[in-house]
């Protein structure tokens, strides 16, 4: 046996200082060689950077006119670089602030929806049979109706106020969050490992602490990434339709609504807000799909 | 499948029920009633107003005479637009929402399924990326931006269209159709691309390629039906949402359909039209979820719906 072959029979044997790589951290190495998810977070990480502190470095405020300057377009020389709306208030800060409010709405809401949902389908899934059947009933019944409805109607009972917008939003768009971590708990549950880690004595705890929520885990992070724009897109709905943030605080969805009635005359006052909305949105969505397709195995095909 | 069919028919019947209690007893907790107006009326008028709409009857009354009225296909007068019916609102508006709606789900799925089977076939090659990347853009911009985008474009700045306004007519409805179908057939041709990318993957296709079956005939007969099932089930709700139409569009545009009923009439306190287009909706979503099951045994013979019941 030559020198080269030996070498080459003990690398082949040498498989015990090799470490077993978890699901996330090898997911987290798919993640980072995908250029458009990467891109994404950067693009994810200055919107926030830019909506908490922009407002600062501004000399405007989004509430206060400048008396001089009516429906400006965006110039540096009256220093509103993204020009000035019909009542001569700054467009820049207002986008940021407006930016402030549609992330705000898009996290907390998606959290309120992820609480309900996860609770609601994880114990469906894992308790099963008629349990299951009952709470799946309701799922199927509360998604036949028009939800639209119900947030307008939550609007006018208990008045428009921002923590009624996160809490209506959530409510309604944890339907499919409920479904998709019932199905997994449920395939997870008839799983050889789960039913292995039973024979050899587990509790029922240590099997959804150990075996359940970790591989739940990959499926909720892809959904909640995907919810964010959709919660996003719901309040700037509302707020195009008035519904939604009141004055004087304001969101992109509500300066569209503004830009789009001015149209003809300031155009400018619908592209900025539009733009880092449909930004935004795309960056979550593309965060979205680069997080599914590093966690789930089976599509890397 | 008949036998089916009537189990399926029987079943949405308890759905529909609880759909129309829900919204009849959410909409009436709302504070504020149809005729509040800024003048207040004299209590005679008032009284009268309530017993000819009978609001002065207890609410479970009123339920039941609703539930009796509706059996019988009436849907009782409006409370906002006087001396109408709310079958006659319905009946005025659905045509135009129905006409827009319909076109934009043909154009949808014609697009959609090309581009998303074309990207599938490409995987991984710059035509793909570049397609996706496209319907990413189609998913991401709202139909309230795409809206005026569109009117800025083609009615102020080229003025080849009309910014709005209704007639059954071409150049009316292009706008808003497109405005309806773009974030459509982003959808499709994301569903497409990754059930058709599955199904290309899948032994039987390679099967018939080893058999040396030309492509195009592997694609069209063998590979597009089974990889449109998770279209399908796409396209039930979203036809129902599409079809009674679209708040935004109708609102950019100026549109006389029924998607504006809904937050008007809420807005208004108008109880009965709002429980119309709710049980509309409803019954659009029950009928449209019965139809994919249906197109699902017929795109695909595994499934079968009588034979001892089994769903696959």
């Amino acid at each position: 046996m030559n020198e080269a072959t030996r070498d080459a029979f003990e690398q082949a044997l040498d498989t015990r200082e090799v470490r077993g790589r978890s699901l996330y951290v090898d997911a987290w190495h798919r993640l980072l060689r995908n250029r458009a998810a990467v891109m994404a977070v950067a693009i994810l990480i200055v919107m926030v950077a830019l909506v908490s502190f922009g407002p600062m470095l501004s000399d405007w405020d989004h509430e206060i006119p400048d008396w001089d300057n009516y429906s400006q377009p965006p110039s540096l020389e009256t220093g509103h670089p993204f020009g000035t709306d019909a009542l001569g208030r700054d467009l820049f800060v207002r986008t940021l602030i407006g930016g402030r409010i549609s992330l705000l709405v898009g996290l907390v809401a998606t959290l309120v929806s992820l609480l309900i949902g996860v609770s609601w389908g994880a114990f469906a899934g894992y308790v099963g049979g008629r349990v299951d059947n009952v709470m799946m009933r309701i799922v199927d019944a509360v998604y036949a109706m028009p939800f639209m409805f119900f947030v307008i109607l939550l609007m006018v009972v208990f008045g428009r106020n921002i923590y009624l917008i996160f809490i209506a939003i959530g409510a309604i768009n944890w339907l499919d969050m409920a479904r998709i971590v019932r199905g997994q708990t449920l395939s997870l549950k008839n799983k050889d490992f789960v039913e292995a880690a039973r024979a050899c004595g587990a509790t029922e705890w240590q099997v959804i602490r150990r075996h359940i929520v970790p591989n739940l885990l990959g499926v909720v992070i892809v959904y909640v990434t995907l919810t964010i724009p959709q919660v996003i897109l719901v309040e700037s709905f509302l707020s195009f339709l008035g519904l939604g943030v009141q004055e004087p605080l304001t969101s992109w969805g509500a300066l569209v609504n503004e830009g789009a009635q001015e149209l003809e005359t300031a155009p400018w006052s619908l592209l900025y807000p539009a733009t880092f909305l449909a930004v935004t949105l795309f960056a979550f969505n593309f965060l979205g799909d680069g997080l599914r397709d590093a966690l789930d195995p089976k599509d890397r095909l | 499948m008949l036998n089916y069919s009537l189990r399926r028919l029987g079943s949405a019947v308890p759905t529909l029920f609880l759909l129309i209690t829900f919204a009849f007893f959410l909409i009436r907790v709302a504070p504020g009633g149809p005729f509040d107006s800024e003048r207040a009326l004299p209590p005679e008028i008032e009284a009268n107003l309530a017993a000819k709409y009978h609001l002065d009857e207890p609410l479970v009354v009123q339920y039941a005479r609703y539930l009796w009225q509706m059996v019988r296909g009436d849907l009782g007068p409006s409370f906002h637009y006087l001396d109408w019916s709310v079958n006659d609102l319905i009946a005025q508006g659905a045509p135009v929402s129905f006409a827009l709606g319909l076109a934009a789900l043909v154009l949808a799925l014609a697009i959609g399924v090309v581009v998303g089977a074309w990207a599938a076939l490409r995987q991984n090659r710059p035509t793909d990326y570049t397609v996706m990347s496209i319907a990413m853009v189609g998913i991401s911009i709202p139909n309230f931006v795409m809206a005026p985008l569109l009117i800025l474009v083609f009615a102020v700045m080229l003025g080849w269209l009309p910014a709005g306004g209704w007639a059954f007519s071409f150049d009316r409805m292009v706008l808003p159709v497109i405005t309806l179908a773009l974030p459509m057939i982003a959808y499709i041709a994301r569903i497409t691309r990754g059930s058709m990318i599955e199904v290309l993957h899948s032994s039987y296709i390679r099967t018939v390629r080893a058999k040396g079956m030309p492509e195009k005939e592997v694609i069209l007969r063998h590979a597009l039906k089974p990889a449109l099932l998770p279209v399908i089930s796409y396209l039930g709700p979203a036809a129902a949402a599409i079809l009674t139409g679209s708040v935004v569009v109708e609102r950019i545009f100026t549109i006389p359909g029924i998607g504006s009923y809904f937050v008007q009439g809420a807005l208004n306190r108008d109880y009965t039209l709002v429980m119309g287009v709710v049980i509309l909706y409803g019954v659009l979503i029950i009928l449209f979820n019965f139809l994919v099951d249906l197109l699902y045994a017929w795109l695909d013979p595994r499934i079968r719906y009588d034979e001892g019941g089994t769903e696959t």
